[in-house]
């Protein structure tokens, strides 16, 4: 009897299926690894076994231990055994070491806490992991390798039968994987059983007893690590056929638009942490340029970086046009002519309550407008001119933006840089959470604005779309180029390779 | 689609007709609890003189608001600013129009460098607004009491004293009054007639001049109103902090809604992420709007100080929440990106008008106090709802 399984779970959202069907087992003592692109639906499957999507909100069975089980919420699942360390740790940084182990589960009588039995359970927890952490020390003041160990020093207080790891490493440094991993290996000799989601196929194939590869919310297939190899791991993760939504066309490619030299980023948090590592490229007019990579590889830290708009440090050198120029803040990029349709439209690219109008004429708002006192009128037929090319389905463009679908929404945002006149077009997941439809009007501009001569810089977590739009794709993979492609040389399975790392 | 953009379109002026229409209500109220006093010329007079200080701050406060940040310091800043100028006009001594040019100039560029200085440690040193402000809060009524050295100084300057204590008379106010109705009609023709010159379809005049009926009605009322107050038998017209008030609030309308300033104000309050990424220098317009808040509270204090016809240490004391508290009622979010000029306006008279009523009624102080606080936050609870609904 397995200590997990899932049977058939089907999870719906509004207009997509994230899981359709997705079965899983683990047994006691062994090591599962999930693999799939980002939005196979990793992530939401886990959400389903910690109860974060309750029962009764998708269909299929959870069994633990042969007996089924309905969660309604993670204490369910965490009675049940079931841990889960995401990969955005819920510490609270400034409480200790011992309080987050214990917080909501403080040994206490009426209400008082026993601070000696907390910290001397806590410590006792952390000694049988070999950890050398004071469990008196603010969380805040450890590293991020250390705060993961935490973490799993918590799941364990609890004594959780099934460990969930998502993305463990990807912000340790090698020694402190080591460490992770050595610890993990003791918890397996305990009969803990694990589920490892990873992009990193090395450690994968270096850990796991079993892999298991999801696409597009469905189990392609679950191999024995020994019986499977990474070219076939990667075949099925990319396995899509890339259909016919991309329109076959050849764009012109005139002088250098853009040329970006010796980029390097900086984590805000960790100043000496690189997460964009001495990048240089340059992208002609009339050019699609892809940027590939696996989450967190640094691609839109990338562009924002280049755009000036990075909040820790950098340092580049930029040449517009084959002339350097300084961009230290985005009124300055937008100035030399670059253009920046950020991701995640709702955060960083909409003023949600105002309307479609004040949003499209806002990053233009003096040069469409006047300098000093505005003019609706010249805002309007500008908005106007957008809507009618960019076909927002709109009745009017004192809509407000909030009322508007993700894909006119996406077109609004859109919108607003094109009325900027760029030269040089940065495009953030351009497609991410709108429909079919509204992708192909998407890539459909996006060809247009190549074809009228515009430099266009893509990133995108859809692998297909990197590969249908762009004349030419570099990979990121931990802030570093491992790949360069042409049109056709650019297949899912080498871009595939070069983002997780494998040659 | 079409029946969204209208429900859209309509709730900001829904909002603004049921303010009316509660404003109304208590007007109705005061008149028939006052046996017909509260509507009469004289009181309307003395209420609009009420809330004159209190209005001007809120016009500047209203646009911090909006951005996104909040000043609590404007009461201790209007305390310390009216010191200032009564420290120039009557203990420098010195003679008669260089004291008040250098009480008025005094009172000013301090609290444009108070608005400034704040200012900046919200915006350039990330402190956040709310700390700075109540910083200022205790720091500047320090600073008043220390220059007036615990003591009310009294102004004996006319000149000064007319700047709180003025009327302009009836015929002025029926000039401006003229002007001002010219502007709305004019305002009205340009809007119709661009819709034609942008080529986007034929100018509707008449659609303008009727649009302009209201506000001519307004213009016209207030006037007549205002001029029918007589004292002692003379007929002495609108008053002057009133006439200041209108200025403000009509520069704070002219800025909120046409200017790229303006705009740029309410991206930054609606969402600052995205404000940013779009070019806009955040950081700096937040501090030119605390500067442009200094000057109002400024404008303020030299109205109160003249009003009050001295400088005392406890001037402005909680003038910091009315004026807040005018913009809440108006519609405004404390969260940034909403509200109006003239939201906060009525918020203003609907506060005066409750103070004005239930002191004419007799209502006991502290029960003023009471009723004041329960109605602030019934009405953004009702707010609160009905945006929920819609």
């Amino acid at each position: 009897m397995p200590l997990l399984e899932m049977r058939n779970i089907v999870k719906e959202f509004p207009g997509v299926r994230a899981l359709d069907g997705v079965s899983f087992t683990l047994e006691a003592g062994e090591f599962h690894s999930l693999v799939g692109e980002n939005g196979a639906g990793k992530s939401t499957l886990m959400k389903v076994l910690s109860g974060v999507y309750p029962a009764g909100t998708f269909d299929g069975e959870i069994l633990v231990n042969g007996s089924q089980k309905n969660f309604s919420g993670i204490r369910d699942s965490e009675n049940a055994g079931i841990a889960i360390i995401f990969q955005e740790l819920s510490l609270v940084k400034e409480l200790t070491v011992g309080e987050n182990i214990f917080l909501g589960r403080e040994p206490s009588r009426f209400g008082v806490i026993n601070w000696s039995e907390l910290y001397h359970r806590a410590s006792k927890l952390l000694q049988d992991l070999h950890l050398p952490i004071d469990p008196r020390t603010p969380v805040g003041n450890l590293g991020i390798g250390q705060q993961q160990l935490v973490e799993i020093a918590k799941a364990l207080s609890q004594d959780a039968r099934i460990l969930v790891l998502d993305e463990p490493t990807a912000a340790l440094t090698e020694s402190e994987v080591e460490t992770l991993f050595n610890i993990l290996k003791k918890l397996k000799s305990r009969g803990v059983g694990m589920i490892y989601i990873s992009h990193k196929l090395d450690e994968v194939f270096a850990i796991s007893d079993r892999i298991t590869v999801l696409r597009d919310g469905q189990t392609v297939v679950t191999h024995a690590a020994s019986e499977t190899t990474k070219d076939s791991v990667i075949a099925a993760m990319v396995g899509r056929e890339v259909g016919d939504i991309f329109p076959e066309v050849t764009h012109e490619h005139g002088d250098i638009a853009l040329s970006v030299k010796n980029l390097n980023v900086y984590s805000p948090d960790a100043p000496e942490k690189k997460l964009v590592d001495d990048v240089s490229f340059e992208v002609r007019r009339g050019e699609v340029l892809g940027i590939a990579g696996l989450m967190g590889a640094g691609r839109s830290e990338l562009l924002t970086a280049i755009f000036g708009a990075w909040p820790g440090k950098f340092s580049r050198e930029i040449e517009v046009d084959e002339k350097p120029v300084a961009v230290n803040s985005p009124s300055d990029a937008i100035a030399n002519g670059i253009g920046f349709v950020t991701e995640d439209r709702k955060r960083y690219g909409l003023i949600l309550e105002q309307t479609i109008l004040d949003n499209m004429t806002l990053a233009a708002l003096r040069a469409i407008s006047g300098r000093i006192v505005t003019n609706r009128t010249r805002e309007a037929i500008a908005a106007e001119s957008q809507i009618t090319n960019l076909r927002v389905k709109a009745s009017s463009p004192l809509m407000v933006a909030n009322t508007l679908s993700g894909g006119n929404q996406q077109k609004v945002v859109l919108g607003k840089w094109l009325l900027t006149n760029p030269r040089v077009l940065f495009l953030d997941e351009p497609t991410r959470g709108i429909d079919v439809g509204a992708k192909q009007e998407i890539y459909a501009e996006i060809n247009k604005l190549a074809k009228d001569g515009l430099a266009i810089v893509m990133v995108s977590s859809e692998l297909p779309e990197v590969l249908g739009l762009s004349d030419r794709v570099i990979v990121l993979q931990e802030g570093r180029v491992t790949g360069e492609f042409t049109r056709d040389e650019a297949t899912a399975e080498k871009v595939m390779a070069a983002a997780t790392g494998h040659k | 689609m079409e029946e969204e953009k209208k429900s859209k379109v309509n709730a900001t002026a829904l909002r603004a007709y049921i303010m009316i229409a509660v404003l109304g209500v208590i007007w109705v109220y005061f008149h028939w609890a006052t046996d017909g006093t509260f509507l009469t010329p004289r009181n309307l007079s003395n209420l609009m003189t009420q809330m004159s200080v209190t209005g001007i701050i809120a016009v500047g406060m209203l646009m911090v608001i909006v951005s996104g940040n909040i000043d609590l310091s404007v009461g201790s800043v209007l305390g310390f600013a009216g010191g200032l100028a009564a420290f120039g006009i009557t203990t420098l001594e010195l003679p008669f129009p260089q004291s008040i040019i250098v009480g008025v100039v005094a009172a000013i560029a301090v609290t444009v460098l108070i608005g400034v200085f704040q200012g900046m440690l919200t915006a350039y040193f990330n402190i956040p607004a709310f700390i700075v402000t109540l910083g200022g809060l205790l720091a500047w009524r320090g600073a008043v009491k220390w220059l007036l050295a615990g003591n009310t100084t009294p102004i004996s300057d006319e000149t000064f004293k007319f700047i709180g204590q003025g009327y302009i008379g009836s015929f002025l106010g029926w000039v401006l009054g003229a002007l001002a109705i010219v502007f709305v009609i004019f305002l009205a023709y340009r809007g119709a007639r661009s819709v034609k010159d942008y080529g986007l379809g034929e100018a509707n005049y008449k659609g303008a001049l009727l649009k302009a009926t209201i506000p001519v009605i307004g213009i016209i009322a207030f006037v007549w109103v205002m001029n029918s107050y007589a004292i002692d038998g003379n007929y002495v017209g609108v008053p002057v902090p009133v006439l200041i008030l209108v200025a403000v609030a009509l520069l704070g309308s002219f800025l909120t809604n046409s200017t790229v300033f303006g705009r740029y104000l309410y991206a930054i309050g609606g969402n600052a992420d995205a404000a940013r990424l779009s070019g806009i220098n955040n950081k700096r317009n937040i501090l030119k709007v605390y500067a442009l808040l200094g000057a109002l509270t400024g404008v303020a204090a030299l109205v109160y100080t003249a009003r009050q016809g001295s400088a005392a240490p406890d001037a402005g004391v909680l003038k910091e929440l009315d004026a807040i508290a005018a913009c809440v009622i108006g519609g405004a979010s404390l969260m940034g990106g909403r509200g109006t000029i003239f939201g906060a306006c009525l918020g203003a008279i609907i506060m005066a008008s409750l103070d004005n009523g239930m002191g004419l009624i007799g209502v006991r102080d502290f029960m003023q106090d009471i009723i004041k606080g329960s109605i602030l936050v019934a009405a953004v609870g009702l707010d609160m709802m009905g945006r929920k609904q819609s």
